[in-house]
């Protein structure tokens, strides 16, 4: 299981990084549309931010199944933390993942929607159902904000739960976004004039939407590989733990056998002892 | 040699293309666009259909794009496609399922308003493009591979 959960963790990882080279172009796309805005008097609804946050969604990643070391504890613990930290807003919960939906539903949290069975390489088809979710809330005036809460992955070792702003979305990066570690901010587009096709309101509508799924992508893909190598640590320390017990078990049961031995070897030197005295007596 | 911009095309899910060629013909949103070296710079939405690369020496490529979006610099054209194939890649069978399957939804949602009829319109234009840029290729294999004029 270790080795099945070190290929995952393998895999998961390379798919992260896959997304880099769309998520970088992406971005700068929509930095230099949003930039643009001309003709339009109004931030797109989608970039707005609201003055008063009532009504917060977060969108939990968690895993299926257990047997992951704390990954999912963590996580779990780490949302409650962040709404606690909030009491005066109230909280929708989109879950991805079985683990934190059970919790959740346990504690009798407002679980809006939830997601299972996410695929070992999810596709973006798997994701845009979450996205619509968030989207649609958040311009219907349901959300507020859109948080996406995960596990970002550092080393094998290291997993960090993260909780970040997902909606409305910001054009300025910085290190509390998502797509931060995905994007060189040196931007290679050239600030000449781009003829857009159609005007630049039309193409942020269609920009937004997929960089909303492209960063809900990554966190899942982030998720996983977290998922798979606290999966790996856990296995690899019950296997250690498991060879350490099977050598104290084997040192106790020679002990016991040496025991046992020794004591019927003295039980025969006495008996004969005890004959070879009898005899000599009569 | 003639002049050559750089092609990329990017989906989500991986990096599908990356060459110079000679020119793209790409399935814009206000209709089809021609691609050269040095044209203006110009962002474009796309539509669902067939991207066509065309490179001196070599047979012209085909993909089937699915939507998304395009940057056009004097010597660089990004694709940043919802989705894409290459034409081997595409298994006519199942496109042909898929067109099925859209088309009976589709018929269902004119009569039933509980379907997502915009859902099932855009998987049968999907499931066209990808139909088309196979069956371009099941042509082409047969006639032998075209020679440059």
């Amino acid at each position: 299981m270790q080795m099945v959960a070190a290929s995952r963790m393998r895999r998961a990882q390379e798919q992260a990084l896959a997304s880099r080279p769309y998520a970088a172009k992406a971005w700068e796309i929509l930095t230099h549309l949003a930039a643009q805005r001309g003709g339009a008097d109004q931030l797109h609804p989608l970039l707005t931010h609201r003055d008063e946050v009532k009504n917060v969604a977060i969108i939990l990643i968690t895993a299926d199944k257990g047997l992951a070391g704390a990954y999912n504890s963590n996580m779990i613990r780490a949302t409650l933390k962040f709404m606690n930290s909030r009491p005066d807003q109230e909280f929708s919960l989109i879950t991805v993942g079985r683990k934190g939906r059970d919790l959740m539903v346990r504690l009798r949290k407002n679980v809006v929607a939830e997601f299972t069975d996410m695929p070992d390489r999810p596709k973006v088809l798997d994701i845009s159902p979450i996205a619509h979710i968030a989207i649609d809330g958040f311009l219907s005036g349901k959300f507020d904000q859109v948080y996406l809460a995960y596990s970002e992955f550092i080393n094998t070792l290291t997993q960090r739960p993260t909780i970040r702003l997902l909606l409305p979305l910001r054009t300025e990066l910085d290190e509390n976004s998502v797509m931060y570690k995905y994007i060189t901010p040196a931007t290679t587009m050239v600030s000449a004039e781009y003829v857009y096709e159609p005007a630049p309101a039309v193409l942020l509508d269609t920009v937004i939407p997929r960089f909303t799924e492209l960063q809900i992508y990554q966190a899942v893909v982030e998720a996983q590989a977290s998922e798979h190598s606290a999966r790996m640590v856990a296995m690899r320390n019950a296997t250690e733990n498991a060879n350490s017990l099977i050598g104290d078990l084997t040192l106790t049961y020679n002990k016991a056998r040496q025991e046992a031995i020794t004591k019927e070897m003295l039980d025969i030197a006495g008996g004969a002892e005890a004959l070879a005295q009898s005899l000599k007596s009569k | 040699m003639a002049p050559t911009l750089r092609l990329e095309i990017l989906t989500i899910e991986r990096k599908l293309f990356d060459d110079e060629v000679n020119m793209v013909i790409a399935p814009g949103a206000e209709g089809v666009l021609g691609i050269l070296p040095r044209h203006i710079p110009l962002v474009t939405l796309l539509t669902y259909g067939e991207l066509q690369v065309k490179k001196e020496g070599q047979d012209d490529q085909f993909f089937a794009i699915g939507g998304g979006f395009m940057e056009v610099q004097p010597d660089h054209v990004i694709v940043m496609a919802d989705s894409a194939e290459r034409d081997e890649e595409i298994d006519l069978d199942r496109a042909e399922a898929a067109r099925k399957r859209a088309e009976e939804r589709l018929q269902k949602a004119r009569e039933d308003e509980s379907f997502d009829a915009a859902r099932a319109e855009a998987a049968l234009r999907r499931s066209l493009a990808r139909i088309k840029v196979a069956r371009r290729r099941r042509r082409d294999h047969v006639r032998g591979p075209r020679r440059e004029q």
